[in-house]
């Protein structure tokens, strides 16, 4: 354990030495800024609020969006897995939806729920659903059809067996689409903030985008990146851990 | 009184039984002979309604318990959340003297990946018995077990049927095993598989053996 924590920040270390070298090869902060001239407006914005206030609405939009797209696709998914006539019938559905560009629902959604929080939650939610269905009807198809057997002739009650039978067997399932779907949501997030939101960092790199300060928009994703990594680092890699302990012991 | 009155089962189009009809009274033992692949399994399967899809009837009990050919455990869940979830009844106390009437005492709180394959057995049939059933279903129970661990698994088996008594229905391929436990045999052959009438089998008494 301590031995990754070492290789984790050893490589990060180097990434960000790289990067210097860059920027020290270019010679235009303009252009590309090194690491050192980002802390100055990383500072002057933690301590105007604006970089803590957009963090958490993006933060919010994301773990909403995340939310719904999580649970609606797991029951869709599990659905779908273990009741082949609708998989049949909502399959054509599923694919018309895993190739719709994110940008064209996203439009589509500001068009018709209007330039607002619901529309934008709408949207990213929409764009995550097929793909943790499709994940977790490939669980549900592999469900133990001997363990439903057992459950079936000992009369286990609905819930316990959801809790106790399906979810255990889903867990790898969930916790994948899970991983896949926390780094889809907060990029289409970004790009939801970006077309028709007046705050968060997506609207902060807008903004920044237009006066073309490369610093601050690498100051605000840098941010929001920094915090997505301390999130798997410490919620969902020690949970993925938790789960897994029986087939560790 | 358990009645099993099946008049065809089909896979697709090939029948696999045909009229099955036999009595369970209470506490009796019936062991269902027949070369592999006959239908015994499938026949199991019917009488406690894992699979429905077939022309006939059987009248079964609430609290039944089925011991697979497989343990088929729940491997994410300690051995004696085994018992406690399925039988949501059981106080810890009672899920705990079950374990030790098997002999899993000190193994309550492992997981049955830990446990071998006699242990998971033996695991599966604490969870059976457990439940206090009135119908007991077991598939072949004691296959790929070693001559030892199989003796001693029907040993145990007869001594928890004595204590619970329930009426048991079971499929093996070993005479001794039916001798052991059965009161009477069942025997199926043909295709599609039938009772085959008037075979005269030695009479089991399981209270003999004891």
């Amino acid at each position: 354990m301590r031995a990754n924590a070492a290789i984790r920040s050893v490589s990060l270390l180097g990434f960000i030495l790289l990067w210097t070298v860059a920027a020290w090869l270019g010679g235009d902060p303009t252009v590309l800024p090194s690491p050192a001239d980002l802390v100055k407006p990383f500072l002057s914005e933690l301590s105007s609020g604006m970089l803590l206030y957009s963090l958490g609405v993006t933060v919010f939009r994301v773990i909403a969006a995340f939310c719904l797209a999580m649970s609606l696709g797991i029951v869709l998914g599990l659905l779908m897995g273990t009741n082949p006539a609708l998989d049949r019938w909502l399959d054509p559905w599923l694919v018309v939806f895993l190739n719709l560009p994110a940008l064209v629902l996203i439009v589509l959604c500001y068009l018709w729920i209007g330039l607002n929080e619901t529309a934008a939650i709408a949207a990213v939610t929409l764009n995550k659903i097929p793909n943790v269905t499709t994940i977790i009807r490939e669980g549900a198809r592999a469900l133990d059809p001997d363990l439903k057997a057992m459950a079936q002739v000992y009369r286990m009650r609905r819930s316990v067996y959801l809790r106790h039978v399906v979810l255990p067997q889903l867990a790898p399932f969930i916790t994948g689409a899970a991983r896949s779907g926390m780094a889809v949501i907060w990029k289409i997030v970004l790009v939801v903030e970006f077309l028709g939101r007046s705050n968060g960092i997506g609207f902060q790199i807008h903004l920044y985008f237009q006066l073309f300060d490369v610093a601050m928009v690498l100051v605000y994703s840098l941010s929001f990146i920094g915090f997505m990594l301390v999130v798997e680092w410490l919620l969902l890699q020690p949970a993925e851990r938790r789960i897994r302990a029986w087939r560790l012991a | 009184m358990i009645r099993v009155a099946i008049k065809s089962k089909f896979f697709g189009k090939s029948q696999i039984l045909k009229d099955v009809a036999f009595m369970l009274k209470p506490g009796e033992c019936v062991a269902i002979l027949g070369k592999s692949g006959v239908g015994k399994s499938t026949l199991l399967r019917l009488v406690a309604g894992i699979d429905m899809e077939f022309e006939g009837t059987v009248q079964r009990p609430e609290a039944m318990a089925f011991v697979f050919q497989e343990p088929t455990l729940l491997p994410w869940r300690s051995a004696l959340d085994n018992l406690l979830l399925v039988h949501p009844d059981l106080s810890e106390v009672q899920a705990r003297e079950s374990l030790r009437k098997v002999g899993l005492w000190d193994k309550a709180d492992q997981f049955p990946g830990q446990l071998s394959l006699g242990q998971q057995r033996r695991l599966a049939l604490a969870r059976a018995f457990a439940g206090r059933p009135e119908l007991l279903i077991l598939d072949e129970p004691f296959v790929s077990l070693d001559e030892k661990t199989a003796a001693e698994m029907v040993a145990l088996t007869r001594e928890l049927m004595n204590e619970v008594a329930p009426a048991t229905l079971f499929v093996t391929h070993e005479k001794e095993e039916a001798r052991q436990l059965a009161d009477r045999t069942l025997e199926l052959a043909g295709t599609p598989a039938t009772v085959v009438p008037n075979v005269v089998h030695p009479v089991f008494h399981r209270g003999e053996v004891k």
